[in-house]
C-alpha cells in the first residue's frame, strides 16, 4: 500500500542536443497538490508530457496511479486529466460541444456527457456561454473551459500545465479559487508554474525545477525554513552608529551583513522573535540610534532566486572578492547550494 | 500499487482497463464518429468554408467549360460530358486539401495533446478527419459539381446504376487520398506550409491527366505518364460509367483499376499516417 500518486525517478529526456529533464526525481501524494515551480524551458512541460502519455522519456521510470507510462498508457489514460498551456479547444464547437465531446472520447454515454457536460459548465460558470462558440470566449472563459474539458471524465490525477499563464489578475484570481475547490474534492493534482505567489497558494508539495533537474523539494514553508532563514533587519541614522550596533550585536543571532550606504544591518535570526529581543535589548543598551528593527521572513521569491538565480551567477562568484560587506550572504550561498545538491542526490 | 485500482472505486468499474475486442471496436468507431462530427460542425459553423470551396470548382468547370472548351477537340464525346468526370475528380482531389491543413491547425493549437492524452483510439483524429473532409463533404461538392454540370447540359447516358457507380467511384478515390493528405498534414504541421504543400503535388497529377483533355494531344514522354498515372484511370472509370460505355478510350477496366488504386493507397497511407500521428509530438 502507498500513497503516492505519481512517482518519477531518474527521468530524462532530449529532443536533439537539448537536455529537457536531467535525471528528474519526485514523488507526488494523493489527494495533494503537487506544484512543479520553475522559469520558462526548466523542463516543466515535457515532464507533464511524459506523464500524461504524450511523450516517451528516454531513460528513468514514471508511474503515475501505478501505471507505467511507458508500457500501460491504455490503462493510464481513462484515469487522468490535463489542461494544458494553450486553451485545447475547439474554436469551432460551443462551450457544451467541446465537453460533449470530450465526454464521448472518454467513453460516457450520450446522455452522460450531456448530464456532465452541463455539470461542469454550471460549476465553472460558463453555463450563459454554453451555447456560443469557444471562439468568442475570453481568455479566462477558454482557461476555464479547458479546464472543465479535463475534469468531464472525472480523472483521478489532473495534469495543470501554468493554468494562468497569460491570464490577467483577476482571471487568474478566479483561476485558482476553481483549483482550490478542486482540491477540497480530494483531487491529486499536479500543477506547474513560474508564479512563486501561485505555487505557494496552492502547493501542498513544491518541487523547484531548473535546467532539467529538481533543485529543491518541499512545502513551502520547508523550502523557506530551508532555504533562506529569518533575518533581523536594523536601520540605523548615522554611519558610525553601524559600527557601534555591530558590536553590541556580538554573539547574537548568526554573522551580521552591513550595507554601510543604506545604514543597514541584517542579522540571520535562527531563533525567529527570540533573536530579535535580544537584539533589540543589546541596541538599546548600547544606545544606537535606530530609524527601523523588524523581523523579516524570506519571500518563496527569495528562495527561488536563491535557487535559480545562482546557479547563473555561479561563475562570477568568487572572482570578485570585493563583496567583503555581504560576506555573510555569499557564505549563505555556499549552504544553500550545498542543500541543493543534497536534495537532488537524495 | 494495487491501491491504485482499489481507489478508482466506481469509476473503475464503468471503465475496466482492458477491454475486449468487441468493446474496442466499438469504441474505436463511437470516438471516429465523434470525430467526424467534430469536423462537420466546422463546416456548420463556418459557412464561409464550404461557400468558398464550393465556388472554386465551379469556376473551372465555367472556365473549361466556356474559355478553354472551344478549343479542346473531344471526338465522339462533347466536351461537357467529357469535362465532368475530370471536374468532379479534381473537386475531390483538391478538397482533400483541407484535410491537410486542418490537421496541421489542430496540430499547431495543441488540441491533438488533448486528444492524445485521452482514452480513446488512436487512429479516431485521423479517421473523423477523413470521415468528414474526404467522404462527407466530398459527396456533398460532388452532388454541388453534379448539379452545375446539368444546367450546363451534361447528361448520364448509362444506366442509374452506372451513374450511381460513378459517384461512388469518385467517393472512394477522394476519400483514398485525403488519408495521403492527412499524412502530409501531419509532416508539415503548420497550417501555412500545409495549405501550400497539400497542393502543389495534387496540382501536376490533375492536369497531367485525363481530366480536362484527351492525353494524346500531350508530348509523348508527358503522355507515358498521364495515361497511367492513377488520376487518368479514375477520370477514365468515371467517365465510362457517366457515359454507359460510349466515351471513347474508356473500358470497364479502368473502373477496377481505379479502385484498386484507391485501395492500394488506403493500404499504404493508413498505416504511415496512424504511424506518423503516433510519432507527432
Amino acid at each position: 500500500m502507498n500513497d503516492t500518486a505519481i512517482h518519477v525517478q531518474s527521468v530524462r529526456k532530449s529532443f536533439g542536443s537539448v537536455q529537457a529533464l536531467d535525471g528528474v526525481s519526485l514523488d507526488a501524494p494523493r489527494g495533494k497538490v503537487f506544484g512543479l515551480l520553475g522559469p520558462n524551458g526548466a523542463g516543466k512541460t515535457t515532464l507533464v508530457r511524459i506523464l500524461t502519455t504524450l511523450l516517451l522519456p528516454d531513460a528513468g521510470e514514471a508511474t503515475v496511479l501505478g501505471h507505467d507510462v511507458r508500457s500501460d498508457r491504455e490503462a493510464l489514460r481513462p484515469r487522468i486529466g490535463l489542461a494544458g498551456q494553450y486553451a485545447a479547444v475547439d474554436e469551432n464547437l460551443t462551450g457544451r460541444e467541446n465537453l460533449v465531446m470530450v465526454g464521448r472520447l472518454y467513453h460516457l454515454g450520450l446522455a452522460e456527457a450531456r448530464r456532465r457536460a452541463d455539470e461542469v459548465l454550471e460549476r465553472f460558470e460558463l453555463r450563459d456561454a454554453a451555447g456560443r462558440t469557444a471562439k468568442t470566449y475570453s481568455g479566462g472563459m477558454r482557461r476555464r473551459l479547458d479546464l472543465a474539458a479535463s475534469l468531464v471524465g472525472r480523472p483521478e490525477v489532473l495534469f495543470l500545465d501554468e493554468p494562468t499563464t497569460g491570464l490577467d489578475p483577476r482571471s487568474r484570481r478566479d483561476m485558482w479559487a476553481l483549483i482550490k475547490e478542486l482540491v477540497g474534492g480530494g483531487a491529486t493534482l499536479l500543477l506547474t508554474t513560474q508564479y512563486l505567489e501561485e505555487a505557494d497558494e496552492l502547493a501542498d508539495r513544491i518541487a523547484v525545477v531548473d535546467h532539467g533537474r529538481v533543485i529543491a523539494e518541499g512545502t513551502s514553508d520547508e523550502l523557506k525554513a530551508q532555504l533562506a532563514r529569518d533575518y533581523v533587519e536594523i536601520g540605523v541614522e548615522r554611519p558610525e552608529d553601524l559600527d557601534r550596533a555591530l558590536r553590541s550585536l556580538e554573539g547574537v543571532g548568526g554573522d551580521a551583513g552591513v550595507e554601510r550606504e543604506s545604514l543597514r544591518i541584517s542579522l540571520p535570526a535562527p531563533n525567529g522573535a527570540r533573536t530579535l529581543l535580544e537584539a533589540v535589548r543589546r541596541l538599546d543598551g548600547a544606545d544606537v540610534g535606530l530609524v527601523d528593527v523588524g523581523l523579516r521572513r524570506p519571500s518563496l521569491d527569495e528562495v527561488f532566486l536563491s535557487l535559480t538565480g545562482h546557479q547563473a551567477g555561479q561563475q562570477g562568484r568568487g572572482a570578485g572578492g570585493g563583496g567583503a560587506e555581504r560576506g555573510t550572504n555569499a557564505r549563505d550561498d555556499e549552504e544553500r547550494e550545498d542543500e541543493a545538491r543534497d536534495e537532488v542526490t537524495a | 500499487m494495487s491501491n491504485a485500482t482499489h481507489a478508482a472505486g466506481g469509476s473503475a468499474a464503468r471503465r475496466p482497463s482492458e477491454p475486449g475486442f468487441a468493446r474496442r471496436l466499438g469504441h474505436n468507431v463511437t470516438d471516429t464518429l465523434v470525430m467526424a462530427q467534430r469536423n462537420l460542425l466546422r463546416y456548420v459553423r463556418l459557412p464561409r468554408l464550404l461557400m468558398f470551396s464550393s465556388i472554386q470548382p465551379i469556376m473551372f468547370v465555367v472556365l473549361f467549360a466556356y474559355v478553354f472548351g472551344g478549343a479542346i477537340r473531344t471526338p465522339g464525346v462533347n466536351y461537357i460530358n467529357y469535362l465532368i468526370p475530370g471536374i468532379l475528380i479534381q473537386t475531390v482531389l483538391f478538397g482533400a486539401t483541407q484535410t491537410t491543413t486542418g490537421l496541421a491547425d489542430d496540430l499547431s493549437k495543441g488540441i491533438v495533446d488533448r486528444f492524445r492524452s485521452l482514452p480513446m483510439a488512436r487512429s479516431a483524429v485521423l479517421a473523423g478527419r477523413t470521415l468528414a473532409d474526404g467522404l462527407l463533404r466530398n459527396l456533398f461538392t460532388v452532388g454541388l459539381m453534379l448539379a452545375v454540370g446539368a444546367i450546363l447540359g451534361f447528361r448520364f447516358e448509362g444506366s442509374a446504376w452506372q451513374a450511381l457507380a460513378s459517384v461512388g467511384v469518385v467517393a472512394f478515390f477522394g476519400y483514398a487520398f485525403s488519408w495521403i493528405s492527412a499524412l502530409i498534414g501531419l509532416l508539415t504541421r503548420d497550417p501555412e506550409t500545409a495549405q501550400v504543400a497539400g497542393f502543389i503535388w495534387v496540382f501536376p497529377l490533375v492536369f497531367a491527366s485525363s481530366a480536362f483533355v484527351p492525353v494524346e494531344t500531350m508530348p509523348h514522354w508527358l503522355q507515358a505518364f498521364a495515361k497511367v498515372q492513377p488520376i487518368s484511370v479514375t477520370v477514365n472509370g468515371v467517365r465510362y460509367l457517366t457515359s454507359g460505355g460510349a466515351a471513347p478510350g474508356v473500358a470497364p477496366g479502368d473502373v477496377w483499376q481505379s479502385l484498386l488504386w484507391g485501395a492500394g493507397i488506403l493500404l499504404a497511407f493508413v498505416p504511415l499516417a496512424v504511424l506518423q500521428y503516433r510519432r507527432a509530438v
